[in-house]
């Protein structure tokens, strides 16, 4: 079997804890001071791509994981912290902030890195938290020829090329077989990422990071949609609290429920 | 309204079969009883709540003070007048009420202190806390002011049959200044609820501490909780401006000032801060809220000493200065306990016999983790520390003070614990541990199997308040453990000139020991207050001095 060479791609999106507020013109959501960090389905195919490698659960072994980004100069941060977790070197894509890309973009400049770093394995998110496209990876796959695995909860090898992926669909679990290269999109039940770890961190920051343009790759920000207006969901009507079964009573009777 | 008249006693009727039973009994309501008068829901409960034993049990030297009065119909009369409503009131002298009713007034959430009360209060505004304050003082009735009821040292329980005055029904948030960052509030309002306020208007509130979800910032303020930002927004002494309290006469204290600065006269308002209710009821708090960071890091550490652990804070204070805001240290023994009650994953792959937690807040998040990289950077060449973690997003910062806030919970797992809450000169800190570990060991007190009544010595604490939590975790209380335990540990405190009391007050568990940690003279003094505000003894009795 030949030997791996994984490409993940990240994303740097508002930190799943924090809520995030409409902007005030209501073309997107406030991103100034709001703090970021990795979608959290791409630190689960980091770890996966780690965990591949450290279980050597790959006949062939693998041979470089590679990161890469699209995004502003902060991109950096998270493509350090996938470095930290186990990423063997990261490429950056710079991208004006605010110009954000289509899927079809991200696929087609996926498409380009995995020639440019003679990928074999794409694992990546099922989706991103911000825009909850869930489209990049199967259009990543037809663009390629490869096979895909959606929703992986479970990524096993056999001989000859063979990956088994087993994903989680509704009252069970299914298991499908592709050979290499494929694209494998990753869910939640997958596995637990790791802590990035001080001595791994220190190491991250001497790992080799390229920075790209995106017509480096051959590709232009073409957007095929527009954003019209985001707006917030319309608040849920709080309930009420009364005092005693008195105040219930009289509740119910000027609701006319009794 | 008719038809409520006609409910509310099918309502009674189902609770009846649960009925209180006499107050000496020992254990809790059988579950044959509680079946019958349960709903649906309360069914599902499966684990059936242990009790504590009474008080009374654990001190018998503790004797009802005759001077007090018994409750009667009356007096019960008189509160429900006052109260207007059934729901303000739980009343136990007349009416029966279930077990499961009065318990959360009763008993403390780590079951070690258990009262006799059968009268709580709830009333709604400060005017009413005066006139029930007043009539108790009139007819000797004795009270315990009451909030979350999440203490730890028995000071919010009853001991005999003191009414509990329960402030959960002042619960509003009365004003807030916007530019200055004055808040003032009830003092039932829950300190998360308060910190949740703030939060939307871009402020803090300077304290923080686990049992955020149900204390109320009364009883912070009446016990002085130090908690997790002690470090960086100081004491309640400093941030509290002004206080509205109730006297045992009835007097309506109203000194609800805004002002940072005020030097006009004695700063009477600092008695009631840490006064455990002893001289006053609180009833509303005035209190400056810092701006709240935006940047907020954390990291989780560890090394292989104490004393490394004291040169990482020294580098702490160094490097991170201003955006320092919390110092947390934990012995591999509260770790392990954690790890072993939630099942959860190491955040270190390595096993350390100390760790840290370190966390700063500031503006500027570049700034902010430009600072941390450098300090552990130096940390990690110079070998102060062996490993670590850095929290990559809010959910790893969660988990990591989970790691630290879980340790008081996971250590009860068990069924109970002995909480030391003491300041000790940081040189000497955890050798208190070591030395009570060794003591426990020796005694032969502390193993595996159920027959040893300790399962484990733990340290944890405010490393950056010199404030340590030696917690014995055990699995039943028991007198030879105590015996092993104190006065040790008060005299060894003393010894070191530390105090006794860092940040959990005295209540009933260190009414004894105060002698450790203060002169006659000041004892004295302290009596003298007492004597003044609260001349019949009234208020919160059997505690504090």
């Amino acid at each position: 079997m030949s030997a791996l060479r994984i490409l993940v791609p990240v994303k740097r999106v508002i930190d799943y804890a924090v809520k995030p507020r409409v902007n005030k013109a209501q073309t997107g959501v406030e991103t100034a001071g709001v703090k970021h960090s990795m979608n959290p389905f791409d630190e689960l195919s980091v770890e996966e791509s780690v965990r591949i490698r450290e279980k050597k659960s790959a006949p062939g072994g693998v041979e470089d994981i590679c990161v890469i980004s699209a995004g502003p100069p902060k991109a950096a941060d998270v493509l350090r912290t996938a470095m930290a977790m186990g990423a063997d070197r990261a490429v950056h894509v710079d991208v004006k902030e605010g110009e954000d890309l289509e899927p079809l973009t991200v696929a087609k400049l996926l498409r380009a890195a995995v020639e440019r770093e003679k990928s074999n394995l794409v694992i990546l998110g099922k989706q991103s938290i911000d825009d909850d496209a869930a489209q990049t990876g199967q259009m990543l796959a037809g663009l390629l020829g490869w096979p895909q695995a959606t929703q992986a909860s479970q990524v096993r090898f056999e001989d000859g090329n063979r990956v088994l992926v087993t994903k989680e669909v509704d009252g069970g679990v299914e298991t499908v077989a592709a050979k290499l290269p494929m694209v494998i999109t990753t869910d939640l039940r997958l596995n637990e990422p790791r802590y990035a770890s001080l001595p791994n961190i220190m190491k991250a920051k001497k790992k080799p990071l390229v920075k790209l343009s995106l017509s480096d790759l051959g590709v232009a920000n073409e957007r095929r949609l527009k954003v019209v207006k985001v707006t917030e969901p319309t608040p849920r009507q709080g309930g009420g609290k009364v005092e005693d079964v008195d105040g219930l009573i009289s509740k119910l009777k000027e609701l006319g429920a009794l | 309204m008719s038809c409520s008249s006609r409910l509310t006693p099918v309502l009674r009727r189902t609770i009846a079969p649960c009925l209180l039973r006499s107050a000496n009994a020992s254990n809790c309501v059988p579950c044959a009883a509680r079946r019958i008068s349960s709903t649906a829901t309360r069914r599902l409960r499966t684990s059936p709540r242990r009790c504590a034993k009474f008080t009374t049990d654990t001190y018998p030297e503790i004797k009802r003070d005759p001077r007090f009065a018994q409750i009667t119909k009356e007096h019960v009369a008189f509160f429900r007048e006052l109260l207007g409503k059934d729901s303000a009131l739980v009343d136990g002298v007349t009416a029966d009420v279930s077990l499961e009713d009065m318990e959360p007034y009763n008993g403390d959430w780590m079951r070690k202190y258990r009262g006799h009360c059968k009268l709580v209060l709830k009333p709604g505004s400060t005017e009413e806390v005066s006139k029930i304050l007043k009539y108790c003082n009139d007819n000797m009735l004795a009270v315990v002011p009451q909030g979350g009821n999440t203490g730890l040292v028995g000071g919010s329980i009853p001991v005999f049959d003191e009414i509990v005055v329960n402030t959960s029904r002042m619960n509003k948030i009365r004003f807030f200044d916007e530019v200055s960052g004055v808040l003032v509030a009830d003092a039932g309002v829950i300190l998360e609820v308060a910190d949740q306020f703030l939060a939307e208007k871009g402020y803090i509130f300077p304290l923080d501490l686990g049992a955020k979800g149900s204390c109320h910032i009364g009883g912070n303020v009446a016990t002085n909780a130090g908690g997790l930002r002690l470090l960086r927004y100081g004491s309640l002494h400093g941030t509290v401006l002004g206080i509205e309290a109730v006297l045992p006469d009835g007097t309506i204290v109203d000194d609800l000032g805004r002002l940072r600065k005020n030097n006009t006269g004695y700063d009477l308002k600092q008695l009631f801060i840490g006064g455990e209710g002893t001289i006053g009821m609180i009833t509303a708090v005035s209190i400056h809220c810092p701006q709240r960071p935006k940047a907020v890091n954390v990291a989780y550490l560890g090394a292989e000493s104490y004393e490394q652990l004291q040169q990482a804070f020294r580098e702490a204070k160094n490097h991170l200065s201003e955006i320092l805001s919390a110092f947390e240290m934990m012995d591999s023994y509260s770790q392990d306990l954690v790890y072993k009650v939630r099942q959860n994953k190491r955040l270190l792959e390595g096993e350390y016999p100390f760790y840290c937690l370190i966390e700063t807040s500031g503006s500027n998040p570049t700034h902010d983790s430009e600072k941390l990289e450098a300090f552990l950077d130096q940390l990690m060449t110079e070998g102060i520390v062996s490993d670590g973690v850095v929290a990559q997003d809010e959910t790893q910062i969660k988990s990591m003070w989970a790691q630290r806030e879980g340790v008081p919970e996971c250590l009860g797992h068990w069924g109970g614990v002995y909480k030391y809450d003491v300041s000790i000169p940081l040189s000497d800190l955890y050798r208190l541990v070591d030395e009570t570990r060794e003591r426990i060991e020796k005694a032969g007190l502390k193993g595996d199997t159920d027959e040893f009544p300790v399962v484990e010595v733990a340290g944890y604490g405010h490393m950056g308040d010199s404030n340590l939590h030696l917690n014995v975790a055990v699995r039943r209380y028991d007198k030879r453990v105590e015996e092993v335990l104190e006065p040790f540990v008060y005299e060894w405190i003393s010894k070191v000139n530390g105090s006794i009391s860092a940040e959990h007050g005295l209540g009933i568990a260190k009414k004894n020991y105060i002698g450790f940690s203060r002169s006659e003279t000041m004892i004295n003094l302290m009596k003298q207050i007492k004597a003044l505000y609260d001349p019949n003894g009234i208020m919160n009795p059997y505690k504090y001095l």
